[in-house]
């Protein structure tokens, strides 16, 4: 019996300074909580993503300024996936679980997006993504705060039809998937609105397309049909430049036919002239331009923090900051860094975004913000013409196609699934 | 810079043309004016867009100088007193004048005045308020972009205005546009069937895609038959006038794609077409060709602005020297070693084109760099139709000059004679004391340099990023193989066929399915001829 008892107490003891030891280790670690930075800083994309991750070291030394979070310093751990998609998934596992990491910001193509998702679902770590997307996804692990189809492809052409009158589209894009999904549903969309086939026209691509000669002479003879017509572009990257340099050669002003884009922002007109292309649009949640006490305080911390006055601020380092500012928000609200019980306590979490307003986290892990649309100037800058009078809140599944229209998402327990079908009443498979 | 000129410009002209106007009268008009001008300020964009027409109305001559700044994004109204003014900027700080007596109020902070908006519906409505405003203007230039905007916005209440300009219209030119201004607004008026129809022909002598458009409306408004037929045969008309150019177009669109891929190919057919070097860090040559352009451009912008129009002048033999430097000490430090072994080299250059890329990211950051085109370049030309852009047609003329200086350099040089001596045969070049080792690094650089050279012009209509090359080095490729190793002839017909090609194949299978025909095209041709169009004959073919 004895000996029985002893063993017991050996053993407790044994538990026991195992779990100092484990929580010694642990307490070691926990000094400071990581956040992943996981953006290319060579390759193709490195032109965009540098950006994003020099907006992350800002927040979180303005963060550990003030004091940082549960009363631990944060500390950004680096990685350069340097634009090769298969490296993102690799570089999301190193993260996790060498250096693990509380939370990732980061990605910026969806394939690099689509690539690291499983990872994250199978370590169970958090990612909040900051760029506008084609929708059609929902996971319980990424916090998608760019913008859905519905926060900017849809009130852009509603602004289109409204205020200049449109009848003619030209839906014009990059060869892969964000343009093709956004084309989808603009077409279902616009044919709901009434929309004639004749007077659709739909066109692609190739990546780092330069000779848009052709398309810009079809582009025009289309618009020649005696009504009015627009160009609706998901024209990706460093292909836009040359195309706005061609509609400027061959004298198509934005009086004539205005080109309205969703991957134009301040950065994309650094690199040009900007004189001719006055009154084409973008719609984006966010501009520079934005009139607001949040939005000077950011710029004038970002020129800080960067040593140039002349960089400018762009939507998806708006995105970063009100993803940040939400994942501090829910980790201070649950009390620990741990996965689960942040996705719990976010959903619900309100942080202010730099418009003025205050943006939500919804529980399908989109966000609720306002859609601004702006017109170039010949400073580089928007002028915003006009705004949502509320907040959208991003529909990951759109109404306009018909393989989602049924579905929702709804993190939230008990639901807790990515594609729940209303009509049939079942979880599609995506659930935690 | 230019715009805050003209903006003084234009307000010295109209404090002067108050005081020519006798003061008492234009202060009889301010009260009428000043609340018609105030109400630019409120409202929504429908709002403004009445306040434009009732201002318009009045046909005081303040108006059109209050509609352009309004135009050009300059009326601004003031926080303190919500009075609309005149705005210049400086640097932080706006410079407030009066838009209706025209006298400066004073210097104010950025924040402190906020600029009226306009959208593009506005400037569309300006845009034809002021061609009516300025048709009798003394000004040639004004009077002609007048005529200009009111065919564009055709809009029958100005059809008055326009009929009495024209009468007085001297100019040709001008008189012919108004013409056919007055065509667009009588098919839309109440005029007699008689006039429309004459107004139909008008519009079908002029033929182009506006006058299209303003016939378009006709053929969807069956009131009159005989008019509706009218304008059907004359819409059939000038489609055919079109169909018939679009061939021609089509060529031109070729030509000058394929000039592009002449100019990116040119100094690969030297390394790899006359020197056997599979150079993967071709495109960065390239790349650093347009960079040095960028930096040329910074550089005269700051020290000396007058140079602008001439930059790439500057910029072409500093490209030349700078890329042909890189590719002298590529071929120095790394392909001398690795000369008869193509995989090896292959790695390597793909290594070092790596390696240029991260060095010109690190250096002037990831972002794309503002080229600017120098005047000469901006724009196009109307030829019988067709539109010629000027940066495209320069384009077509360098890539050709480009060639022929090569060509010539190959044939007539002491060097030209040392370089095709060594490739044809090395050895015996060796023994007539020709320092080959010596000829390889200068070829390898002049290729190099070539490479450079393109890319100052390719600076004019890509943009100017790291990633510049990397879509130049497979079309390149391409177009040597393609016509025939070793061949400048054959590069050159290569790169106006498959452009020519691409953009015959391109209306119909749009831009993605075109490029992939094309190369389709090429590997079974490569199947047939492995040698190119232009293959090279006898010995040397074997070495």
């Amino acid at each position: 019996m004895g000996g029985l008892k002893e063993r017991r107490a050996s053993i407790v003891a044994a538990a026991a300074a195992l779990s100092m030891l484990v929580a010694g280790a642990a307490h070691a670690q926990e000094d400071t909580i990581k956040v992943g930075i996981l953006h290319s800083l060579s390759g193709t994309m490195a032109i965009s993503e540098t950006t994003l991750k020099d907006v992350m070291l800002m927040l979180i030394e303005k963060q550990n300024e003030a004091g940082g979070v549960l009363g631990k310093k944060l500390e950004a751990v680096v990685v350069d996936p340097a634009s090769d998609w298969p490296l993102f998934a690799e570089k999301a596992r190193e993260l996790i679980e060498v250096d693990k990491v509380a939370a990732t910001f980061g990605c910026w193509t969806s394939v690099s997006r689509k690539s690291v998702l499983p990872v994250f679902e199978e370590l169970n770590s958090l990612l909040f993504y900051p760029v506008q997307y084609e929708g059609e996804e929902s996971s319980k692990n990424v916090f998608y705060t760019g913008a859905a189809p519905n926060q900017q492809a849809i009130p852009a052409v509603d602004y289109l039809m409204a205020e200049e009158g449109v009848e003619r589209w030209v839906l014009a894009g990059t060869d892969y998937v964000y343009p093709r999904t956004t084309n989808k549903i603009l077409e279902a969309y616009l044919k709901s609105k009434g929309v004639a086939d004749e007077d659709l026209m739909i066109n692609y691509t190739p990546f780092g397309h330069s000779d848009w000669q052709t398309i810009v002479a079809d582009i025009k003879a289309f618009g020649s049909a005696g009504k009015k017509t627009a160009v609706v572009s998901t024209i990706n990257g460093d292909a836009n430049v040359p195309f706005y340099k061609e509609l400027g050669n061959q004298g198509i002003a934005a009086e004539d036919i205005p080109v309205v884009a969703f991957s134009v922002g301040e950065e994309e007109l650094a690199g040009i002239d900007t004189a001719p292309l006055v009154g084409h649009l973008a719609a984006w949640n966010y501009f520079m331009s934005v009139d607001s006490e949040e939005n000077d305080e950011f710029i004038t911390a970002w020129h800080d923090f960067i040593k140039s006055e002349d960089r400018v601020t762009n939507d998806p380092m708006e995105a970063h900051y009100i993803g940040f500012n939400m994942w501090v928000e829910a980790v201070e609200k649950a009390g620990t860094t741990d996965p689960d019980a942040v996705i719990d306590a976010i959903v619900g979490v309100s942080v202010p975004n730099l418009s003025g307003g205050y943006s939500s986290m919804m529980p399908n892990h989109h966000i609720s913000k306002p859609v601004l649309i702006g017109e170039i100037q010949d400073d580089g800058q928007f002028d915003i013409v006009y705004e949502t009078p509320g907040l959208v809140v991003g529909d990951e599944w759109s109404d306009f196609l018909p393989d989602s229209k049924d579905l929702i998402s709804d993190w939230r327990k008990p639901m807790s699934c990515g594609n729940f079908n209303v009509a049939t009443g079942k979880c599609g498979g995506s659930e935690s | 810079m230019l715009r805050s000129a003209r903006c003084f410009l234009t307000a010295v002209a109209w404090l002067l043309a108050l005081l020519v106007n006798v003061l008492p009268a234009a202060a009889a008009d301010e009260a009428v004016l000043r609340p018609l001008v105030q109400a630019l300020a409120e409202g929504s964009f429908d709002d403004k867009a009445a306040a434009i027409q009732a201002l318009a109305g009045t046909g005081d001559p303040v108006v059109a100088r209050v509609l352009e700044v309004l135009r050009e994004g300059d009326l601004y109204q003031r926080t303190s007193d919500d009075l609309v003014v005149i705005a210049e900027k400086k640097q932080r700080e706006l410079v407030l004048f009066d838009p209706i007596t025209g006298e400066e109020l004073e210097t104010v902070k950025s924040r402190a005045a906020s600029k009226i908006k306009v959208n593009n519906r506005l400037r569309r409505q300006i845009d034809g308020a002021l061609g009516a405003l300025t048709l009798m203007s003394p000004d040639r230039g004004t009077r002609l972009r007048a005529a200009q905007a009111v065919f564009d916005r055709a809009n029958p209440d100005q059809l008055e205005g326009v009929r009495t300009a024209s009468t007085a219209e001297q100019d040709p030119e001008i008189a012919e546009i108004l013409g056919q201004a007055e065509a667009a607004m009588v098919l839309q008026s109440e005029e007699p069937e008689k006039a429309k129809l004459a107004a139909v022909d008008t519009l079908r002598k002029r033929g182009d895609r506006a006058a299209m458009a303003k016939l378009q409306g006709v053929v969807d408004d069956d009131s009159m038959p005989g008019l509706q037929e009218a304008a059907r045969a004359a819409l059939v008309a000038i489609e055919r006038h079109y169909a018939m150019l679009s061939a021609a177009q089509n060529v031109y669109y070729g030509l000058s794609l394929g000039s592009v891929l002449l100019l990116a190919a040119i100094g690969l057919a030297i390394t790899f077409g006359v020197m056997g070097v599979i150079n993967m860090a071709h495109g960065e040559m390239v790349m650093l060709g347009a960079y040095t352009t960028f930096v040329i451009q910074e550089i005269i912008r700051q020290k000396a602005p007058w140079l602008f129009d001439v930059s790439l002048l500057i910029a072409i033999p500093s490209a030349f020297l700078i890329a042909g430097g890189v590719g002298v000490l590529i071929e120095r430090g790394i392909i001398r070693f690795l000369y008869g072994r193509p995989l090896e080299t292959l790695l390597a250059t793909w290594g070092v084109s790596l390696i240029l890329q991260q060095a010109v990211r690190s250096i002037f950051g990831p972002t794309n760099q503002q080229v600017g085109n120098p005047s000469w370049m901006s724009g196009a030309v109307n030829w019988m139709g067709l539109t010629f852009t000027y940066n495209r047609l320069w384009i077509i003329v360098f890539s050709l000059a480009v060639l022929a200086l090569l060509m010539a350099a190959i044939r007539l040089t002491p060097f030209g004679l040392q370089m095709r001596a060594v490739t044809q045969n090395r050895q015996m070049a060796g023994s007539m004391g020709i320092r080959t080792p010596w000829v390889d690094a200068l070829t390898f650089g002049l290729g190099s340099g070539v490479a450079g050279i393109a890319g100052v012009a390719l600076s004019q209509i890509d943009n100017v990023s790291p990633n510049l090359g990397q879509g130049y080095i497979i079309d390149s490729f391409m177009v040597v193989v393609f016509g025939g190793v070793g061949n400048l002839w054959g590069t050159l017909v290569a790169a106006m066929t498959l452009g020519v090609a691409n953009k015959f194949l391109e209306p119909y299978a749009g831009a993605v399915l075109a490029k992939i025909f094309v190369l389709v095209f090429i590997i079974l041709f490569i199947q047939k001829r492995p040698r190119g169009l232009f293959a090279l004959k006898g010995r040397a073919v074997e070495v």
